[in-house]
C-alpha cells in the first residue's frame, strides 16, 4: 500500500512538472505544427487542446501496455516506432467513430481536430519519452495526462495572446508564423520559471 | 535464430492484425447508423444506408445531385435544402455558402453526414435527371471544326428529355488530362427519337473534352453521361419566336425543330444561324428540310466575312446585322439565344433595342 501510495505521489509529481517545468511543446517544441496554425482563436485552440489531452492520455497508457507486455518479453523494443504510431492511429480512428456516433456536439467541438493529432509528434513524443524516463504504469498516467495538459495550456495562453495582438502592427516579414515563434520562445523562458516549485 | 524471426514477425503481425479488426469491428457497430429515412421535398421517402454522405447516399438512390469536385468539399455545386437533421454547418462548409443560402439551410450534400432522419428539398428536375451508359455509333463531320456524335443507349435504353435541354458528357482520363471531367453539351436530336442521342461539338483549340472526343473517342466506344439537364425549351406561346445562334449553338435548335415539326407547329419562327465563313454553315439540307415541314418557319444563314471569291449569296455581317436588316422592330416577339457569351451579349442588347423584354429572351450560354 505504502509503495503504491508512494508511486501515486510521484505520477503527481511527474504530471505537475509535465505541465509546467517539462512542458512538452515549450521545452521540446514538439507539436508546433498545429500550434502555430490553430493558434488564432481561443475556442478552437481549447478544442484542439482538449483532444490532445485526452489522445495523449490514453495512447501513453496503450503504449506503456503494448510496450511492457508485448515488445519488452520479445526483446523488439526497436519495433516501439512503428508499433506506437499504429496504435495511436488506431485509438484515434475508433475515438473519431465513437464521437461522431454518440456525441455529435462534442465530435463538432473535438471531433474536427482528431485526425490533426494522429500525426502530431507531441502524441509520439510523450510515449516515447515515457519508455526513456521508464515510468511505470501509474506515473505513465500521470505524464500523458499532464503533458498534455501542458500543451493545452500552452496553446491555450498562445491563442490569447494573438487575440490580443491581432490587432497591432507586427513588422511584415515576422506576421503569421515569425511572431508565433518568437512568442513561443518568451513563453518558454516564462515556464523555466517554475523549475523548483515542486521537487 | 529463424525461429525467432519467425516468432517476432508473428508477435507485430498479430498486433497489427488485432488493432486492424477492432477498427472494422468500430466500422461496423459503431459507424453503422442503420437505415435512414430521407424525405425529398416533403413527399418522397428513400430509404438509404446511414453513415456516408447525403451525395452519396442519394446516388445510390439514382437521384443525382449536380457536383464538379465529386464530394471533396471543394466546388460548392451540390447545394441542397436540408430542412431537418443536417446537424450544425461544418466549417468545411461555410467557405462556399453565403450568409443567405447559410439562413435558408443551405448545405453542400457532400458534407452533410446521412445519421438519421432527413428531410431535404431539391430542385424537382434532379428527380428526372439519370446517368446513361451508351455506345457511340456514329461520328459525322459537319465542318471543319464541328462533328456530330451519335450516341445509342445501353443503360437505361430510352431517356426523356425536352427539346432544348442539355447532357454532361463524362470525358474519361486520356492522355493530356488525368481527371475525368464533364462538360454539357445540348441535344440535337428528335425527342421522339429516345433510343439515341446527338450532340453537336465544336472544336475548341486546347479543350480537354473536345480534344477527347476529336482525337481519342471512335465509333463503338462506350460513353457516359448525366442529364438531362436546363430550362432552355420552347415556350408554350402563341407569340413569334427569334431563334439566333453561332456555331455549336446550333445544336439545341435542331431539337427544337424536330418538336415544332411533329406538332406541325404554325407559330411565326425565324432562325438565324451565323459563321464566320461559308465553311462554319452546316446542315442547310436539313433546315430545308424542316423549312418545306413547317410553312411559317423562316431559316437565314448568315455569313460574316464571305471569301471575296465564293458564290454567297445570303445575308453577311454579323447575325445581330442580318436580324437588324431583316426587321424594323421585334415587339411581341419571343428570343432564344445560343452560343458563345459575346454573341448572347450582343444580341441581347440588340433585341432589347427592337423591342423584346428581358424576359422573353431565353438564352443557353456556352460557359
Amino acid at each position: 500500500m505504502n509503495g503504491l501510495g508512494a508511486e501515486i505521489w510521484q505520477a503527481v509529481v511527474v504530471c505537475f512538472a509535465a505541465v509546467f517545468t517539462n512542458n512538452i511543446l515549450l521545452t521540446t517544441f514538439l507539436g508546433m505544427c498545429p500550434f502555430t496554425s490553430v493558434s488564432r482563436e481561443v475556442r478552437t485552440a481549447a478544442g484542439l487542446g482538449g483532444a490532445v489531452v485526452f489522445v495523449m492520455t490514453f495512447t501513453c497508457l496503450l503504449n506503456w501496455m503494448a510496450y511492457h507486455w508485448i515488445l519488452v518479453p520479445l526483446g523488439l523494443e526497436f519495433f516501439r516506432f512503428i508499433l506506437f504510431i499504429i496504435i495511436i492511429a488506431a485509438f484515434v480512428q475508433v475515438v473519431e467513430m465513437i464521437l461522431d456516433r454518440f456525441s455529435p456536439r462534442l465530435y463538432q467541438n473535438l471531433g474536427i481536430f482528431l485526425p490533426l493529432i494522429t500525426v502530431n509528434c507531441a502524441i509520439l513524443g510523450a510515449s516515447l519519452f515515457m519508455v526513456i524516463r521508464e515510468y511505470s504504469l501509474i506515473v505513465t498516467i500521470g505524464y500523458g495526462f499532464g503533458s498534455g495538459l501542458g500543451w493545452l495550456l500552452a496553446i491555450l495562453a498562445m491563442a490569447g495572446i494573438r487575440q490580443r495582438f491581432s490587432e497591432s502592427r507586427v513588422p511584415a516579414g515576422l506576421q503569421g508564423p515569425g511572431i508565433t515563434l518568437i512568442i513561443a520562445g518568451l513563453m518558454a523562458l516564462a515556464f523555466i520559471g517554475f523549475t523548483g516549485v515542486l521537487s | 535464430m529463424v525461429l525467432e524471426i519467425i516468432r517476432d514477425v508473428l508477435a507485430v503481425s498479430t498486433v497489427a492484425a488485432f488493432l486492424t479488426l477492432v477498427l472494422i469491428l468500430c466500422e461496423g457497430m459503431i459507424s453503422n447508423y442503420g437505415p435512414c429515412e430521407v424525405t425529398l421535398n416533403g413527399s418522397r421517402k428513400e430509404t438509404v444506408q446511414g453513415g456516408k454522405s447525403l451525395l452519396l447516399s442519394l446516388q445510390e438512390k439514382k437521384i443525382f445531385i449536380p457536383s464538379a469536385c465529386g464530394g471533396r468539399g471543394t466546388c460548392g455545386v451540390c447545394k441542397v435544402k436540408v430542412l431537418e437533421g443536417g446537424g450544425p454547418l461544418l466549417p468545411t462548409e461555410t467557405p462556399l455558402l453565403t450568409q443567405r443560402e447559410q439562413q435558408a439551410s443551405v448545405r453542400l450534400s457532400c458534407q452533410v453526414k446521412v445519421r438519421g432522419p432527413l428531410a431535404i428539398e431539391i430542385p424537382e428536375e434532379f428527380f428526372r435527371m439519370h446517368q446513361y451508359r451508351a455506345r457511340c455509333s456514329r461520328i459525322e463531320d459537319l465542318t471543319y471544326d464541328m462533328k456530330r456524335f451519335t450516341f445509342e443507349l445501353t443503360e437505361p435504353e430510352t431517356i426523356s428529355f425536352t427539346a432544348g435541354q442539355y447532357v454532361q458528357l463524362r470525358c474519361p482520363p486520356y492522355k493530356g488530362s488525368r481527371e475525368e471531367v464533364s462538360r454539357a453539351y445540348s441535344i440535337a436530336s428528335d425527342p421522339l427519337e429516345n433510343r439515341r442521342i446527338d450532340l453537336i461539338i465544336r472544336r475548341v483549340p486546347k479543350g480537354i473534352c473536345t480534344t477527347w472526343c476529336f482525337e481519342y473517342l471512335r465509333e463503338g466506344d462506350p460513353v457516359s453521361f448525366t442529364g438531362p439537364f436546363g430550362d432552355f425549351y420552347l415556350r408554350d406561346t402563341q407569340t413569334p419566336k427569334l431563334f439566333i445562334a453561332g456555331g455549336s449553338g446550333l445544336a439545341p435548335f435542331v431539337s427544337i425543330l424536330w418538336q415544332m415539326k411533329h406538332a406541325a407547329d404554325g407559330r411565326q419562327t425565324v432562325f438565324f444561324f451565323g459563321g464566320n465563313r461559308m465553311e462554319d454553315l452546316c446542315l442547310l439540307d436539313e433546315m430545308k428540310a424542316f423549312e418545306q415541314a413547317l410553312p411559317n418557319f423562316r431559316f437565314v444563314p448568315v455569313v460574316a466575312k464571305p471569301a471575296s471569291e465564293s458564290r454567297w449569296s445570303g445575308q453577311t455581317g454579323l447575325v445581330t446585322e442580318a436580324v437588324q436588316r431583316s426587321f424594323e422592330r421585334l415587339d411581341g416577339w419571343e428570343g432564344y439565344l445560343c452560343g458563345g457569351p459575346g454573341m448572347i451579349e450582343a444580341a441581347m442588347r440588340v433585341l432589347r433595342q427592337m423591342g423584346i423584354p428581358d424576359e422573353k429572351i431565353y438564352y443557353d450560354k456556352f460557359a
